[in-house]
């Protein structure tokens, strides 16, 4: 059948360009604006061509010890997040996913409940700190170590895959955990690559238990740093003490939309992989029993 | 023979119950024990006798909280914000994913779903510094409005810009990633049914209203009732970041009240009296909700 374009086809291949470019045309900005001397950026002389080039943005942040900190901690609390959530949330939804393991049905309503309902932020604040996490990097990875959700459709995956699989490994006289290590994880690989990918996220994003749970500045992780950079040209945040002084001095808008920028890179590096996987993961989700 | 396949008796499943244990002793401290914390809503917190001797209050910490014009100002917020979203950035959402879904064109459709499903991915501190760049008192449209207009506008620091800010941003951001769901939906519509459209000599608007949007009818009521159930959420991070002491009269929220009486002024019972009267009202919300969709005819969530 040949492809006959009519004015309609046109009309919202437009509208979709528009729509494409509304997303991209920040990035540009932002990235014109991280490689333009402050003064130009200013004077607003450009949108997404910077007039002179240059790289002292990045090459300032790259020298800044309380920068280069802050990311050193966002890898830790990522590899660390990344690493505790695979492990409950796989370990668990295994178990789950079995139908002849007794209370199974209560364990999912005691899951499930957690969906809708919680105690609230106050609550989960004194439980972080009479445990003694304030100002520890398992402040911000421990409460965040899985979800309802996650548990749910990594379950429907494992449930997915055959029954009859696992019976042949234990007429073989392979243990359960060896069932699971040897057979059931390598067939898991698209699953636990998108949830590898959603978890690596969002430990790189996170922010607000940061904020909450590490008083100790020098613990702070990319996000809640990159707030203080860019809060400070705002000049509208009630007078919050500036993490480091001498950062704050040199912030230019050079420096601020640098400091966005390395703060997404990481995503962006990680989206095409991600991108993938990520249609059908989300749609494992829709799945009912 | 079949049946001993299946580990049965405890010495064969303790694996699974070892396996679980991490997971649900996660649900127990982290979701379980702060639900019990909410009786400090009930009682008059003394950081020196501890959660257990504090005194006990009864309701004053609601009758309290109802009382205070607080209490109507940070409802009105809140559901403006909800129903905001509700009427503009839901919509958006689902015409996006009709115009994806006549895209003919399978590479272009493609490279513009990788394109708006990208912001989904971005920290709300990101998206928050992007915004600041754009509308900060010397971001670019600013820049703009003052070389052509001779004007400029505090977006950030009004009350009149709050909500548009924030709806805009909510569809810059998750727009695009809201279609995935649409779009299975749309995927899984019976070609057959365009095809006999085609024959009755229907033209592709009347395909879209005659076929396409019954098609995902159950999904847009889902959702929406999901949306409802939600409603006394905001997104948190979003407001908090966008927030300023000039523009709080629109932007405090029930979690943003939530955090200034509670981790700013150190009322841990004031504050978890407040938190508690929104999860409740989201519980029944949600229940609600649940319960209209079966009404409905829909499978509802759950």
């Amino acid at each position: 059948m040949k492809l006959r374009v009519t004015w309609f086809d046109s009309l919202i291949v437009v509208i979709i360009c528009l729509i494409s470019l509304l997303v991209i045309l920040p990035f540009l900005y932002i990235i014109a604006v991280s490689f333009s001397p402050p003064g130009d950026s200013l004077a607003g002389n450009f949108f997404i061509w910077p007039k002179h080039w240059t790289l002292d943005a990045y090459s300032y942040l790259l020298n800044a010890d309380t920068f280069l900190t802050s990311v050193r901690n966002s890898v830790v609390i990522t590899v660390m997040g990344t690493l505790l959530s695979l492990f409950v949330s796989i370990t668990l939804a295994y178990a789950l996913s079995k139908k002849f393991l007794p209370g199974r049905r209560i364990m999912l309503l005691f899951i499930f409940f957690t969906m809708i309902f919680h105690g609230g932020m106050i609550p989960s604040y004194l439980v972080v700190k009479n445990l003694g996490l304030i100002d520890s990097y398992w402040a911000v990875v421990l409460p965040a170590a899985s979800s309802a959700f996650n548990i749910m459709v990594i379950r429907s995956f494992f449930q997915s895959l055959p029954e009859s699989l696992d019976e042949a490994a234990r007429i073989d006289g392979a243990g359960e955990f060896r069932i699971l290590y040897s057979i059931v994880l390598p067939l898991s690989k698209p699953i636990i690559a998108t949830f590898t990918l959603f978890f690596m996220v969002q430990f790189w994003n996170e922010f607000f238990s940061a904020v909450i749970y590490l008083n100790d500045t020098s613990r702070w992780p990319i996000q809640p740093l990159l707030r203080q950079m860019v809060a400070i040209s705002a000049s509208n945040i009630s007078a919050e003490a500036a993490v480091d002084a001498q950062l704050a001095a040199n912030l230019g808008p050079n420096v601020q939309n640098a400091a966005i920028l390395l703060a997404m890179l990481p995503i962006v590096i990680v989206y095409p992989f991600l991108q993938k996987y990520f249609a059908k993961g989300a749609m494992l989700g829709s799945i009912k029993e | 023979m079949q049946r001993t396949l299946r580990p049965k008796r405890f010495n064969q499943l303790w694996p699974f119950y070892l396996l679980a244990a991490p997971g649900i002793l996660y649900f127990v401290i982290f979701h379980y024990i702060p639900m019990s914390g909410l009786v400090l809503a009930f009682k008059e917190y003394s950081p020196f006798k501890g959660i257990i001797n504090s005194p006990w209050v009864g309701l004053d910490n609601f009758r309290q909280f109802f009382g205070t014009s607080d209490f109507y100002i940070l409802l009105k917020n809140t559901l403006l914000i909800s129903l905001l979203n509700l009427v503009i950035y839901f919509p958006f959402t689902i015409i996006l994913s009709l115009l994806l879904n006549e895209l003919r064109l399978k590479v272009f459709k493609r490279v513009s779903q990788t394109i708006v499903y990208l912001p989904h991915f971005l920290s709300w501190v990101v998206i928050y510094g992007i915004t600041i760049s754009f509308f900060g008192p010397s971001g670019v449209i600013n820049h703009y409005l003052t070389e052509w207009f001779g004007g400029s506008a505090n977006f950030l620091v009004s009350n009149e810009w709050f909500r548009p800010l924030v709806i805009f941003q909510s569809i810059w951001k998750d727009a695009g990633w809201g279609t995935i769901i649409f779009l299975a939906a749309l995927a899984g519509i019976n070609p057959e049914q365009y095809e006999a459209a085609k024959v009755d000599g229907a033209n592709r608007f009347q395909n879209i209203w005659h076929i396409t949007l019954p098609g995902i009818k159950s999904t847009i009521v889902i959702l929406l009732l999901l949306r409802l159930g939600s409603s006394m959420d905001s997104n948190f991070m979003q407001i908090f970041l966008m927030t300023n002491s000039l523009n709080l009269d629109v932007s405090n929220v029930f979690d943003l009240f939530v955090y200034h009486i509670g981790l700013e002024q150190f009322n841990y019972s004031f504050a978890i009296t407040v938190g508690m009267f929104k999860s409740v009202a989201s519980l029944i919300l949600v229940l609600g909700a649940n319960y209209a969709a079966k009404l409905l005819g829909e499978e509802g969530i759950f």
